[in-house]
């Protein structure tokens, strides 16, 4: 009896606290979609992230600019041959449910990520063979090979410490009622309509936790995500439409903050995943494909496209990043060459289907792209299909070319190594060779960032000339809020930290 | 009466027999693996195996479909993959949303439609009679995702009266709750409205025409009683089948809008369900939905015999 009715009044408290509108207690933030399942090892969408960061404190975690910096963790240290990671823990850290979080739990979470079935951390932490507690406060993490990566993928879900008490009690459930050691804990969630948290009292960074509760609303409509915004019932709403900035920026009670994505929107060319690839001028001949890319302005396809809220961009990761391969700087529209790459070829009138999901920006991509490439001469047929439909057509080798964006990750790997490598998951290019392959794993395995620029300058020297992707740009983040909220922190995943924020 | 009503429930089981295997064999047509679809952005061979195990995608059609309709018969509808929910429980914590919008709109659809359509067919030709036209043309155009933003600018943005969206439970807060409510269910009431309208002017025109009214104009009935005695009571059948249609339309989701306003209904529960291809609830609901149909039909059927008993002995 007394389960149901504490239940029953908690509802009740929130629905009140949503009802008496803005209360000065209560973080109200607008997401774009309903987050899957709240089990960090089973999770697998972008959205979910965004409340994982409020509800899950990870081993380390990214800052501004994406320098990995500890969370969980107090400090680490490689062995020698780079195949251990020793970690030092926080001490006094605690779960929601009072339980310690020790060496004893980050070996359990670890070991649940590599193990539980259907678990999607398990590819994240391939390299992981094994886990010591070496005392009650640290960890040695050993490895299968040296893995440089390893601390990016620890910054995110792979590095969420759950409490083992809780998850060994509630299974597969776990996410109905996750417990960790992040700033604010679970308190309910109605499917679709809210996810409420409330502040963790015993939360290690408590200073710096300012709201007693944080109700995340999911309204996948920009419009009437904005509108909420508005009429005051959200303080926060994320990925703001790129056609709505002008009006927030025109509204005093609002702010505005635009961070440039860690991911990428480019056009995926089928090179080898079918046979399709071999029957398609583009897919058979790179100087087709390089005249294809001469053929697009990236700045023009940005403008009409995204309304100028994007950076353009010719590799997997931005101009800003570390990692940029200097040496493959983004060709600039040059349609003559085209032509004359096309000539060279032996083709005229090059035909192909590309394949479109049917998001809006998707299908304007793919507008701008076949006006842009018939003046060199292409023949572009859009064929706009439903999501999943088209990543099973992509999958299978189906398409030509094909329209696809990636969320990213901290650590440039996670935006090539599965797209690039022979026989990946998410190779719908089918790009598969020998050399690419062999850089792809001693950039993993090398552990120094001058070392891993340079390999990844070779990468870039090979693949973007190959190009089974034609990267276009790097979208922007776009965060509205009220102009009440301080203390902000501008992270390029996209992800709202919500230590350190306040209402003025 | 008794016998009509025990035949009429007999033709029930084969319509649900048929619907189920409809329901299944449609969603097995739907392109794209759902497995792929919910392992995910990184889609991790091993968990779309593991997913395919889990769904039972690696048996045959007739097996799947006996296993989910095990499940059914015991009750057990299954569970969502993407929220790790058992069907029950959302369709259980849907119902009501959806259920209390559409008697809401439903209730707005009829306070104006009948009245309209009555005026209309009774002044026919007049300016009463072209306003209501007009005023049911726009209903039946206007899209209600269009009508639904413009309402939340207006009375959420501009005047800040309503909330844009969200739910409250009327448990909670009556008052928060119809405030969230009006705004959806006037768009929804207002599109069928339009149709009931059209509906109850053509029938009471026809009515009207007919040997009966003239008859009962002759012996010098009221002309109010003659309206709503004598034409309206026979006009209202096909009105009582149209709101039963209708209103079983509002159960299976009024997509659109609940996606507008957020209301955390059917609607949204299964468009979000088949474009994430979480067959175990798209299944549950429309199997659902399907019942809600086929049992509605029943009511409409028998309330026909009840407003006219020539039906009974049919």
């Amino acid at each position: 009896m007394r389960q149901p009715f504490r239940r029953l009044m908690l509802a009740l408290g929130c629905v009140l606290a949503l009802a008496a509108g803005a209360s000065a207690q209560t973080l109200r933030i607008g997401l774009a979609e309903d987050p899957d399942v709240l089990d960090p090892t089973l999770a697998r969408s972008f959205v979910g992230r965004i409340v994982f960061s409020a509800l899950c404190d990870k081993l380390f975690d990214i800052d501004e600019k994406l320098d990995i910096v500890p969370q969980l963790a107090a400090s680490y240290q490689w062995s020698p041959d780079n195949k251990a990671l020793t970690i030092k823990l926080r001490d006094g850290v605690v779960f929601h449910d009072g339980e310690k979080m020790d060496a004893a739990a980050v070996k359990f979470s670890l070991e649940r990520h590599k193990t539980m079935p259907g678990s999607n951390r398990r590819g994240e932490l391939a390299p992981l063979s094994s886990v010591d507690v070496v005392d009650p406060l640290t960890v040695r993490l050993n490895l299968s090979a040296p893995f440089s990566p390893l601390l990016a993928q620890l910054a995110d879900r792979a590095g969420m410490i759950v409490s083992p008490k809780a998850a060994q009690a509630e299974g597969d459930k776990f996410g109905a009622k996750p417990v960790c050691a992040g700033p604010f804990r679970f308190v309910e969630r109605v499917a679709q309509d809210r996810i409420v948290l409330e502040r963790f009292p015993n939360y290690w960074d408590k200073a710096n936790v300012h709201f007693e509760r944080i109700v995340y609303l999911p309204i996948p409509d920009s419009t009437v995500r904005l509108a909420n915004l508005r009429s005051g019932q959200l303080d926060f709403i994320e990925r703001l439409a790129p056609s709505d900035v002008a009006q927030v920026k025109g509204d005093t009670r609002f702010k505005l903050t635009k961070i440039t994505e860690i991911g990428y929107q480019g056009i995926t060319i089928n090179v080898g995943k079918s046979d399709l690839a071999q029957k398609n001028p583009l897919g058979r001949d790179p100087r087709v494909r390089e005249a294809f890319e001469l053929a697009l302005d990236r700045d023009g396809i940005v403008q009409v496209v995204m309304d100028g809220e994007a950076d353009p961009g010719n590799q997997w990761v931005a101009d800003t990043n570390t990692f940029y391969a200097k040496n493959v700087p983004m060709p600039k529209r040059n349609v003559e060459r085209a032509k004359a790459l096309l000539k060279e070829a032996g083709v005229t009138n090059p035909s192909f289907t590309l394949m479109t999901p049917t998001t809006a920006d998707a299908q304007r991509i793919a507008q701008v792209v076949q006006a842009m490439a018939r003046e060199a001469g292409f023949d572009v047929k859009i064929q706009s299909t439903e999501f999943a439909t088209s990543l099973d057509l992509a999958d299978k080798g189906q398409f030509d070319a094909y329209v696809l964006a990636w969320s990213g990750r901290a650590d440039p790997d996670g935006n090539i190594f599965s797209f690039d490598a022979c026989k990946q998951p998410l190779n719908y290019a089918g790009y598969c060779k020998p050399d690419v392959d062999d850089l792809l794993k001693r950039s993993r395995t090398t552990l120094d960032t001058n070392e891993r620029r340079k390999l990844y300058a070779d990468l870039a020297a090979i693949v973007l000339k190959d190009r089974p992707i034609v990267y276009l740009y790097h979208r922007h983040w776009l965060w509205a809020y009220t102009n009440k909220l301080d203390g902000l922190r501008a992270i390029p995943d996209g992800l709202v930290r919500v230590t350190g924020l306040r209402f003025r | 009466m008794t016998a009509y009503l025990v035949r009429r429930i007999a033709t029930i089981v084969p319509t649900l027999v048929f619907a189920s295997i409809l329901i299944f064999a449609l969603q097995q047509l739907l392109p794209g693996d759902p497995a792929m679809v919910l392992a995910g952005e990184e889609r991790d061979p091993a968990v779309i195996a593991h997913l395919r195990e889990t769904l039972h995608l690696d048996q045959p059609f007739p097996v799947r479909y006996l296993y989910w309709v095990r499940g059914v018969v015991h009750g057990d509808l299954g569970e969502s993959l993407r929220m790790q929910q058992p069907v029950r429980t959302l369709i259980a914590e849907k119902l009501p949303v959806t259920l209390e919008l559409a008697c809401i709109a439903i209730v707005i659809a009829l306070a104006i439609g009948i009245p309209a359509g009555v005026v209309s067919a009774v002044r026919r030709g007049s300016g009463w009679d072209y306003g209501a036209n007009v005023v049911a043309l726009w209903g039946l155009s206007t899209p209600n995702f269009w009508l639904g933003i413009m309402l939340i600018l207006l009375f959420s943005v501009t005047l800040g009266w309503l909330p844009a969206s969200g739910y409250v439970s009327p448990f909670d807060d009556w008052r928060a709750n119809l405030a969230a409510m009006i705004m959806p269910a006037f768009v929804l009431g207002n599109a069928i409205a339009a149709v009931l309208m059209r509906h109850t002017r053509s029938a009471m025109l026809q009515v009207l025409s007919s040997d009966y009214v003239r008859t009962a104009r002759a012996k010098g009935v009221r002309e109010r009683d003659v309206i709503l005695k004598h034409a309206l009571r026979n006009a209202l059948i096909p009105i009582i089948t149209l709101g039963a249609l209708e209103f079983g339309t509002l159960l299976s989701g009024a997509v659109l809008t609940e996606q507008v306003f957020t209301i955390p209904g059917f609607g949204k529960l299964i468009v979000d369900a088949v474009f994430n291809r979480d067959f175990a609830v798209v299944q549950g609901v429309v199997l659902f939905t399907a019942t809600a149909y086929i049992v509605l039909n029943l009511v409409a059927d028998i309330l026909y015999a009840v407003a006219n008993p020539r039906m009974r002995v049919g």
